[in-house]
């Protein structure tokens, strides 16, 4: 092997492991900061263990009608369904414009029992035809 | 009638692209001159036919023809006109119209353009721009007619313009954004035609495309930077940029463009790095059509999407393919025969030294490419997880902050180093000479500075201030240099943009830095009267009245804000509902100041007098978008500087 050809080798050795250690770091990254998303069944079908507890996730589904209910200060708790099964949200802020009774909402946060979700942000499409994956009317 | 006429003016434009495809080309083959000067008359055509196919548009929603789909779908009887012309590019049809449009413009342009270019050469390029306005017309015609009717049924009144969308910040938005997108298919030409004549030609392109890129870029860059501005006062929740992928599809071609200018800076002086700006020029019109597809295809929700159709997502990806496949395959081919020229011609086989502009540059280059990967890969990874496994999920923002940022800091060190080293080589020595001071002093301001001022001193501040400092001190620096060795009128006009550029993007980082770390944000429940505090500011809401506006009904919110007992401002947020939809709307009422916002936004009545209301207070904010100003202005500055 002459001398060129042995530094390429070299470089090629140097870049193939960093470009290996990069791709690892960026996919921890990535790992840590992936929320799953799940409907109101999923949740309840005992697929918490997906789910884990405490872990974040987002939680799509619509509003059911008459659920919002607004507490001290800012907090509120509405109801989100998918027709089949409802999960309990419990939010403290100001919710957005587009968020309504009988619409498409999507929350970020945790799930801190089996019914009950604590939501961090809340979601809702501009588009008033929007309907979270998954969910079927 | 009108819109009739439009439509007819579209497929007489997609028949004038498809021939532009063909004859001129045909006449590069024959070597036959009559046949390739056809482009030019061509592309006047097209141009034409597609400004009036835009104009019948225009006129539909000015005439209120609800009779027509999309006008029905976007646009209300009762909105004010300026607003039923941005309707005009408020939904897939006539977005893609504008698209088309816009690449008309650029199309036009380049051929007025044309006569310092060889015959050859520039009907190359129209020949690809012919080829890409094919591809879209065809979509436009197949699948995204704006033109069509809606009989015998049609409504009375329209639907109305999405209310979010009725604002002046977003009349221009669209227009200058996609001005930069479709501005990057000239450069990709420039590379293609490149590459077509790599075999037999030696050609100076690097010079030719210059301009192009730089105007394309600073499009881009206010277009974004309008976007960035609009989501702040708009949304209502005080954020400048928030990782969704349609902004990520708008920067990952800024990313690349910013790696494709300087590369391109080194293929001209230097006729170097030439398949690498080739490379890059590719990708960048790459990614403003995948920006398109993302946005168009409706597999990213997202604030932008609209409604959609998969036939629509499936064309596109067929289309980007093909293009974008096309183009990597010829530069598989051909990219081993562009000759590294030296500065001296061929025979100069151009060594690069370490420490040398060419290097930083070069560094630089990789970086960028490797962020705007990363930010890529957030982008795609919730669409192919849930391809493989069915699940869906999300990317959140502290991804993007936790990979981009690491990887862009070392492109910020190197900014103001680019400069002030030579080009070729350069002892480190002399370069630490130069910069010595400018780097210890921004080292003690960015500690000194958020110390005095805000008591309070992190890591990132120091970083992100540091890094502002710098390169706002080292771009001062080699202005310095440059206008004592050639007085200050015998600047080029690419020094003056570079000086501007650099010193935006010295005022953007600083402004990042201090508004992320020191904003202060209060949601909080309060009733009339009530006072609060925050960083310096009393806030007194004094009341709170109902409105009525042309198209919506509301409350206004009247707060003071004093400092020290000295009044700064009274503000007015509103709530509205628009009556066409029902929609909710909040008016966020802001005071701004060179060295801070105070924001406030209505949240909703929570009985007993009380509100939910938003209180921000958000330093340097307006630093973020006059950094991005300074970027546009220089690029500006440099495409319109040494054209020959």
């Amino acid at each position: 092997m002459n001398s060129i050809r042995k530094r390429r080798l070299i470089w090629m050795v140097i870049l193939g492991f960093s470009t290996a250690i990069a791709v690892f770091l960026i996919l921890m990254a990535l790992r840590q900061n992936i929320n799953l998303y799940f409907t109101p069944t999923q949740i309840s079908q005992n697929r918490l263990d997906e789910a884990k507890m405490g872990r974040r996730i987002r939680i799509g589904g619509m509003v059911e009608k008459g659920s919002l209910v607004r507490g001290k200060a800012l907090q509120l708790e509405f109801v989100v369904t998918d027709f089949s099964h409802r999960l309990t949200i419990q939010y403290s802020g100001i919710l957005p414009d587009l968020f309504k009774e009988g619409q498409g909402v999507v929350a970020s946060g945790r799930l801190v029992g089996k019914d009950l979700f604590l939501a961090d942000e809340i979601l809702a499409k501009h588009d008033e035809n929007y309907m979270p994956p998954g969910i079927k009317p | 009638m009108i819109p009739e006429l439009g439509h007819f003016a579209l497929i007489l434009a997609l028949c004038l692209a498809g021939l532009q495809c063909v004859l001129p080309c045909a006449g590069i083959f024959k070597k036959n001159q009559a046949w390739m000067q056809t482009a030019r008359s061509l592309v006047l055509g097209q141009c034409f036919f597609i400004t009036l196919s835009f104009l019948c548009l225009g006129y539909a929603f000015v005439q209120d023809d609800f009779s027509v789909a999309y006008v029905a779908q976007s646009s209300n009887a009762s909105l004010p006109w300026i607003y039923k012309i941005s309707g005009i590019w408020s939904g897939h049809e006539g977005s893609l119209l504008l698209w088309v449009f816009l690449l008309s413009v650029w199309m036009l342009a380049v051929s007025l353009d044309s006569r310092r270019l060889p015959l050859i050469f520039s009907t190359r390029v129209l020949v690809v721009l012919g080829m890409i306005a094919f591809g879209f017309l065809l979509f436009l015609w197949a699948t995204s007619n704006p033109f069509a009717r809606f009989l015998p049924l049609s409504p009375i009144d329209g639907r109305d313009l999405n209310p979010i969308l009725q604002d002046p910040g977003l009349i221009f938005h669209p227009p200058v954004l996609y001005m930069g997108y479709v501005g990057f298919s000239v450069p990709f030409a420039f590379a293609v035609s490149a590459l077509w004549g790599a075999r037999t030609e030696e050609l100076p392109w690097a010079k030719w495309m210059r301009s192009w890129v730089l105007a394309a870029f600073g499009f881009l860059t206010i277009g974004i930077a309008l976007g960035s501005w609009w989501a702040y006062y708009e949304l209502g929740w005080g954020g400048w940029w928030f990782w969704d992928p349609v902004e990520n599809a708008s920067f990952m071609p800024w990313i690349v463009g910013i790696a494709l200018i300087h590369s391109l800076m080194v293929s001209d002086k230097r006729g170097i790095f030439q398949s690498w700006t080739i490379l890059l020029s590719i990708i960048a019109f790459a990614l403003s059509l995948l920006g398109t597809f993302l946005v168009r295809s409706g597999i990213l929700t997202s604030v932008h999407a609209f409604a959609n159709d998969p036939k629509r997502g499936v064309f596109l990806l067929g289309f980007l393919l093909l293009v974008i496949g096309g183009a990597l395959a010829l530069y598989a081919v051909r990219a081993g025969l562009l000759p590294p020229r030296g500065a001296r011609g061929r025979n100069d086989d151009a060594k690069i030294e370490l420490f040398s502009r060419e290097t930083a540059i070069l560094v630089s280059t990789v970086f960028l490419l490797v962020g705007c990967a990363t930010v890529l890969l957030g982008t795609l990874f919730p669409l192919i997880y849930d391809a493989f496994t069915g699940q869906k999920l999300s990317v959140g923002f502290p991804y993007f902050n936790a990979v981009f940022i690491p990887l862009i800091i070392p492109v910020l060190v190197l900014i103001p180093l680019g400069p002030l080293s030579k080009w070729g080589h350069n002892a480190c020595r002399d370069i630490l000479k130069k910069i010595k001071i400018e780097f210890i002093v921004s080292l003690v301001l960015a500690m000194l500075l958020p110390w005095i001022f805000a008591k309070t001193v992190s890591m990132g501040v120091v970083l992100g201030l540091g890094l502002g400092i710098w390169i706002g001190l080292g771009t001062f620096k080699s202005a310095f240099d440059k206008i004592r060795q050639k007085g200050f009128w015998g600047l080029s006009k690419g020094a003056w943009g570079m000086i501007s550029a650099h010193g935006g993007m010295a005022i953007l980082v600083i402004g990042v830095t201090l508004v992320s770390y020191y904003h202060v944000e209060r949601d909080l429940r309060i009733k009339p009267h009530q006072v609060l505090e925050i960083a310096d500011y009393q806030i007194l809401f004094q009341s709170i009245e109902p409105i009525e506006g042309s198209n919506y009904i509301g409350s206004r919110g009247y707060f003071l804000v004093s400092k020290q007992g000295k009044q700064v401002a009274d503000l007015r947020p509103e709530k509205r509902t628009f009556v066409a939809q029902g929609i909710k709307m909040t008016e966020t009422a802001i005071d701004p100041g060179m060295f801070r916002d105070i924001y406030i936004s209505l949240g909703d009545p929570l009985g007993g007098g009380s509100w939910s209301v938003r209180i921000y207070y958000k330093p340097f904010v307006r630093w973020i978008w006059a950094g991005g100003l300074l970027i546009a202005l220089g690029s500006f500055l440099g495409a319109w500087g040494r054209r020959k």
